[in-house]
């Protein structure tokens, strides 16, 4: 019994620990951010409290001399396009492979499998020179083609769910004169809904967070995305962490509240995502 | 629940009817109809995926610096260079760091999935502090973990709390640098592992713990004997994207350092020979030796664990 009681203690003082080592450095970031230049000056300690719990001037200072609207703006409109898109193609390349046969579809679906097995960072060097061919550096273009264009486990996630959708449904549309377009997005379709969610979930909050592919792709400023906009707070504020801290607040403040209003459903996304 | 739709998705195909006979109008037109789909989709992979490895592979033969016009057939000259050259080669240590942190990372996501998957007082809400981590924009973290390792940042000021002083630069040295970066990498993927492993723990029947109650096994046996062999498949998974990831680490030390500091990991090289120092054959022959390497540990781990469940059709 005390044995029990002593196991049950220490697994909750584990989680406990574990909350404060996750919590810890984004509240003291979020103190911080609330805090004046002078405080920032004359007090050494992190952890101590700001003096107004209301003192907003180091966000409107990240939030206009950061630009973060312009970036919350480019950020928006290629997560719109980009998860649209890859709604699409997946959906479309699902349909296509499991309800077709077609010669080299064997072909077809080894070249989607062994995609999944390169991962995107090694090749850019190459990628790089394909993007700039078609003259897409440097504008939005480039991050949503290369979100669109490279996005295998957005089809595995569609692919599990046509399956699950009888064929007879099809065959009988078939019976009344649906072609194989009408019965893609009169039937099919909108029975994928759960998977859409899912894609729609997992693949924004990708695009939302990505870094890389806007950095190498968009330098200009005023093409910066919320991640880039960020990245270049390292320079004019380096010494300004309460600025910094404001602008990092802001960009993870969207994500906490997506979070909590569709918790549930994000698990289940990234389950699905991740094990495909 | 997976289990139910992929059975009842292999009873589909197996009562699939065979096509009628249909003109051959018709059956011209549903020849074609796959690809009208596919043709968007087969266009983006082709052009963002294989033609660049190809194109790579023609690079790296080469001394191209990216944007000239001319490029000179090198041979192997790339290849030799990344191996026999320490200081290219050397990049490859650092991915020690972030594949000790992984293996930390397991056993802890392992654990907490664990007890998270019996009755928890806040069971949600630890979930829910333990996953967050995963969703939040890598360059917020790089700063929110700047600031924790900064001259009187977060750290130092919980350590003085807790009554020690130190001096320590924790990203002043190559050792205690990669320590601290490969740390936040635990702290940043920690939730996903962790919710992987909860999903696996959950889907497994609940009367298998009654019936191991009753037969008195304590938890540790029903961790040995239902969760372990219970989870391998997602656990393997996990250990195969691990060992990729450690390699291709890129965000966390460019972030937060730039790749000072003996930090330079073998993507930030890779990306600095390409783009700063337009070396475009020399990074595309690391960048090669990379997808290599990636693809023989993703080969030897199918070889050791027959992954039944990849079948695409």
């Amino acid at each position: 019994m005390t044995r029990r009681a002593v196991a049950r203690a220490l697994v909750h003082l584990s989680l406990i620990a574990a909350t404060l080592v996750v919590l810890l450095p984004l509240v003291v970031v979020l103190l911080t951010s609330l805090k004046s230049e002078k405080e920032m000056a004359d007090t050494s300690g992190a952890l101590e409290l700001p003096h107004d719990l209301l003192n907003f001037h180091n966000y409107v200072a990240a939030f206009q001399d950061g630009e973060m609207l312009s970036a919350f703006m480019n950020t928006t409109i290629i997560l719109l396009v980009s998860v649209a898109g890859t709604v699409l193609i997946g959906s479309m390349t699902a349909y296509a492979i499991d309800r077709f046969t077609f010669r080299f579809k064997k072909l077809v679906v080894a070249l989607f499998l062994t995609a999944a097995l390169v991962p995107g960072v090694t090749t850019q060097v190459a990628t790089f020179q394909i993007v700039n061919s078609f003259g897409m550096f440097d504008t939005l273009w480039a991050p949503i083609a290369l979100y669109m264009g490279t996005d295998i486990v957005s089809i595995y996630i569609f692919l599990q769910f046509v399956r699950s959708i009888p064929i007879s449904l099809d065959e009988s549309a078939r019976l009344d004169g649906a072609n194989a377009f009408t019965i893609y997005r009169k039937i099919i379709f909108p029975l994928l809904k759960p998977a859409t969610a899912t894609v729609v979930i997992v693949k924004g909050i990708t695009v939302y967070n990505d870094f890389y592919i806007p950095f190498l792709y968009m330098p200009s400023e005023d093409l910066g995305v919320i991640s880039t906009s960020l990245f270049r707070f390292k320079g004019p504020y380096a010494a300004h962490w309460e600025v910094i801290s404001a602008g990092a607040v802001l960009v993870i403040l969207p994500t906490l509240i997506v979070f909590l209003s569709l918790q549930r459903f994000i698990y289940n996304g990234f389950m699905r995502g991740a094990t495909r | 629940m997976t289990d139910t739709t992929e059975k009842a998705a292999v009873e589909v195909s197996a009562a699939a009817p065979v096509p009628a006979p249909a003109s051959r109008r018709t059956r011209a037109w549903r020849g074609v109809t796959p690809w009208l789909f596919l043709i968007a989709p087969l266009a983006l992979l082709i052009t963002f995926t294989y033609a660049p490895i190809v194109n790579m592979l023609a690079y790296s033969f080469t001394d191209w610096d990216g944007v000239s016009p001319v490029l000179h057939y090198t041979g192997v000259e790339n290849y030799q260079e990344v191996f026999t050259r320490p200081d290219l080669f050397e990049v490859f240590w650092v991915s020690g760091y972030y594949l000790a942190a992984s293996a930390v990372q397991i056993v802890l996501a392992l654990y907490f999935a664990t007890i998270l998957s019996f009755d928890v007082r806040f069971r949600n809400f630890f979930k829910g502090v333990l996953f967050f981590p995963y969703l939040i924009n890598g360059v917020a973290i790089g700063f929110v973990f700047l600031y924790f390792f900064q001259d009187g940042g977060t750290l130092d000021s919980v350590l003085s709390l807790l009554g020690v002083h130190t001096d320590h630069a924790w990203l002043g040295t190559p050792a205690s640098a990669n320590t601290s970066l490969a740390g936040v990498s635990v702290w940043r993927y920690l939730g996903l592992n962790f919710v992987l492993f909860l999903g696996a723990i959950q889907s497994i029947p609940g009367e298998l713990y009654e019936a191991a109650e009753l037969d008195g096994a304590n938890r540790w046996h029903q961790f040995r004997h239902i969760i372990a062999p219970g989870i391998k498949p997602v656990l393997t998974l996990t250990v195969i994207l691990s060992i990729s990831g450690s390699l291709s680490v890129f965000e966390i030390p460019y972030i937060m350092t730039g790749g000072a500091t003996g930090t330079e990991t073998f993507v930030i090289q890779t990306v600095n020979l390409a783009f700063r120092f337009n070396k475009t054959g020399l990074a595309s022959a690391a960048a090669i030796v990379l997808l290599l390497i990636i693809l023989l540990v993703t080969w030897v781990q199918r070889r050791l664990v027959p992954d039944d469940k990849v079948d695409l059709v």
